[in-house]
């Protein structure tokens, strides 16, 4: 086993470990919620952050395939009385199947063209949700949609829906950390430089960019499935374009290019609200606030920016005790 | 044998602590009761604002006035209020954290269709008792043992309207509703209802939240002749429908929904809005109901008590959270700090005169409206409601 493989399971394995404890010694369901929507929005960003940390190809309609997995295990499930696993595959074949039709023609585009492609596709799909009533449900939602169970054990306590939603999560984490190290994160990381460059290094950059874009919509509509049977009803409002900008903020928050960036920013942007609600009418203001500080001291994200702190604090300490000396 | 001093002052301490708690004993009847902690979940910010600003000053307005006369058996009223954003993970994080962290006896709200029903599983399985500010038929229909709701439904609107249409002779309608929860409600309630007042609806057609220009979908319906418009909608669409009647010169009744039924809408439908006639809550045209009306004097004063205190003009929605919290008190007092009790309070509650009509609970009904009482049907001329009687 080589240093840098033994070093990722180290990290993947002390995370688990981590999130294994979290159920001992939390016990109110209010807390355990949080982390499943943690979890939840994690899942969601790891995979945004292959595509637009690693890759580099923006996309403003990430919320429209966490809609398409919960709209089609949800629908599935309701209307159509399939039990929810083969559902959430079904979901994720469907979500997989657009996610090549938007994306063979639409990342051919770059920069601001891509961006606004990607943002057209998610309000599409939201105005879809809103306008089949007969399928979705319309404005008024989809109610009573099942919750999951393995085998016979329901997981209808958050204490045991987050077990499920945190063992999905880090093994998306484990999954991602090993594609950006592999020869396809390497050739991810020469697209985001330079498109031409990689293209003459023999990289076929159109085909990785769609592979991603799918990767990314797969992440997404787990994570959609995983939402839709946790709070059992959906409406549109949920995977609006306001959504997806939530998601890109919480990749540029946590660290660009950074699979523990995307946890941090997730669980940041998830919390903080939570947490603010104690300023009553001034969360939102302070949120703004938190928010344009981390990006005007820590441009790189939180990841980056507390690695730089410490270097920082690091090479001082080091001058001083060479000064002293 | 003399008592050297450590003891003695160790005897002092004994009697001294005795005397301290007796003396607590007495005292704490004095004390203040614990008070009962309620909890808020509204929609103060976002979208749906318009509806929880004011559930949320209704709510504190008459929990200020509880407090003053001294509580509810001595209990104060410690009130928690959290805002959904309108967004349903928001209304499940708010109301798994007032059930588990602030431990609350009863919830008010949330304010609009969805967040309520994403809440419903919560609380149904928490078994903490809901009173919810939305209109949706679906929170009480079938019923659910923890939940009731406050405002009127749409089912009773379409009553009301349909009832009116029918003694004008009409025989055919065309709907044309707007595209969000409240329009899509109305909608299917409107193609329900029909056959049972002998109608037949000859056009369906939408229009969005944001359109300008209703046109196209007016058009196409004059082709068709129906006896009657329905619109089904929130500002501003309805107004839009209004003026392109007017513009477009078409002549057949035009019925609007109580989603109107405020100033708002004759200020932006202006000389259109002559001749619509609407379903309202009685609050809207409470200075023109007869005197003999048993909300009246609940109306006034609920309408002088919030403009004198927030000095803005008050609105039907702060009522539904003015009526959920007063059906509460009223629970309160009987059943003490039981959530089950409390429960079952409500339910047995048969008398209550609210802003939004008279509550009759059942274990059949968790809504207790009747349309007779819930709905009038008013005319706009000039530019100001006429109750029809």
């Amino acid at each position: 086993m080589n240093r840098v493989l033994r070093y990722k399971s180290f990290q993947v394995g002390s995370f688990g470990l981590l999130l294994a404890l979290v159920p001992l010694l939390v016990t109110n369901r209010y807390y355990l919620t949080v982390m499943v929507f943690i979890g939840i929005h994690t899942l969601l960003v790891v995979g945004l952050n292959l595509l637009m940390g690693y890759a580099g190809q923006i996309s403003l309609g990430h919320a429209a395939f966490f809609g398409l997995g919960a709209y089609t295990s949800g629908i599935l499930t309701t209307t159509y009385h399939v039990s929810p696993w083969p559902a959430m595959v079904a979901a994720v074949v469907l979500t997989v199947t657009v996610a090549l039709l938007v994306g063979i023609p639409a990342l051919k585009l770059t920069g601001y063209y891509l961006a606004m492609a990607t943002l057209g596709f998610g309000i599409i799909i939201h105005i879809c949700f809103k306008e089949l009533v007969w399928l979705t449900g319309g404005p008024s939602g989809l109610v009573g949609i099942p919750t999951l169970g393995i085998g016979k054990i329901m997981l209808d306590e958050p204490k045991a829906y987050y077990c499920l939603v945190w063992v999905a999560t880090t093994a998306a984490i484990a999954l991602s950390l090993n594609i950006v190290d592999s020869r396809v994160g390497r050739a991810l990381r020469a697209i985001h430089d330079s498109e031409s460059a990689a293209g003459a290094s023999g990289i076929s950059t159109s085909r990785l960019k769609i592979w991603v874009f799918a990767v990314s919509a797969v992440y997404a509509s787990v994570a959609g499935s995983l939402y839709a049977h946790f709070i059992t009803f959906i409406s549109p409002s949920s995977f609006d374009f306001m959504f997806s900008v939530k998601l890109v903020t919480m990749v540029v928050v946590g660290g660009m290019a950074s699979i523990w960036g995307a946890v941090f920013g997730a669980a940041t942007l998830t919390v903080l609200p939570e947490v603010l609600t104690t300023f009553h009418d001034y969360d939102i203001v302070l949120f703004g606030l938190i928010l344009m500080v981390v990006m005007i001291f820590m441009p790189q994200g939180l990841t980056r920016g507390a690695l730089d702190i410490w270097d920082k604090y690091r090479f001082q300490r080091q001058r001083s005790l060479l000064v002293n000396r | 044998m003399s008592i050297n001093r450590t003891s003695l002052i160790q005897i002092w301490t004994v009697l001294y602590l005795a005397a301290a708690l007796v003396l607590s004993g007495c005292a704490k009847k004095e004390e203040p009761k614990v008070p009962f902690k309620i909890g808020g979940i509204f929609a103060i910010t976002g979208p749906a604002s318009f509806l929880g600003e004011p559930e949320r000053n209704s709510m504190e307005l008459l929990a200020e006035q509880i407090n003053e006369k001294g509580g509810i058996n001595g209990h104060a009223i410690d009130l928690v209020i959290y805002d959904t954003e309108g967004d349903a993970t928001k209304a499940v994080l708010n109301a798994t954290k007032l059930i588990e962290k602030d431990n609350v006896l009863a919830i008010v709200g949330p304010s609009r269709s969805g967040t309520t029903l994403a809440v419903v599983p919560i609380v149904e399985k928490a078994q903490v008792p809901l009173l919810s500010c939305a209109a949706s038929v679906k929170i009480t229909t079938p019923v659910k043992k923890w939940v009731f709701k406050t405002p009127q439904t749409d089912v009773m609107a379409v009553a009301k309207i349909y009832e009116y249409m029918k003694a004008q002779g009409i025989k055919t309608i065309a709907i044309l509703t707007v595209g969000n929860a409240f329009g899509d409600s109305g909608r299917q309630q409107l193609i329900q209802q029909a056959p049972d007042y002998g109608f037949q609806v000859v056009a369906d057609e939408r229009f969005g939240p944001k359109d300008t220009d209703m046109t196209p979908q007016l058009t196409k319906i004059r082709s068709l002749r129906p006896g009657a418009i329905v619109c089904w909608g929130t500002n501003p669409g309805p107004a839009v429908v209004a003026k392109n009647m007017r513009q477009l010169g078409i002549r057949i009744p035009l019925y609007q929904s109580h989603g109107v039924a405020s100033k708002k809408f004759i200020e932006l439908a202006g000389e259109a809005a002559n001749g619509i006639v609407l379903p309202t809550g009685k609050i809207s045209v409470t200075k023109n109901l007869p005197d003999s009306d048993p909300q009246k004097a609940t109306l006034m004063k609920y309408i002088t008590d919030y403009e004198a205190k927030y000095n803005s003009a008050v609105s039907g929605f702060g009522g539904y959270a003015w009526d959920g919290l007063q059906i509460l008190a009223q629970a309160l007092e009987k059943a003490g700090n039981d959530r089950a009790k409390i429960r079952d309070e409500i339910e047995k509650l048969t008398n209550y005169v609210g802003v939004s009509g008279i509550f009759r609970f059942s274990p059949q009904d968790h809504n207790g409206l009747t349309k007779e009482e819930a709905f009038v049907m008013v005319k706009i001329a000039n530019g100001d409601w006429q109750v029809i009687q």
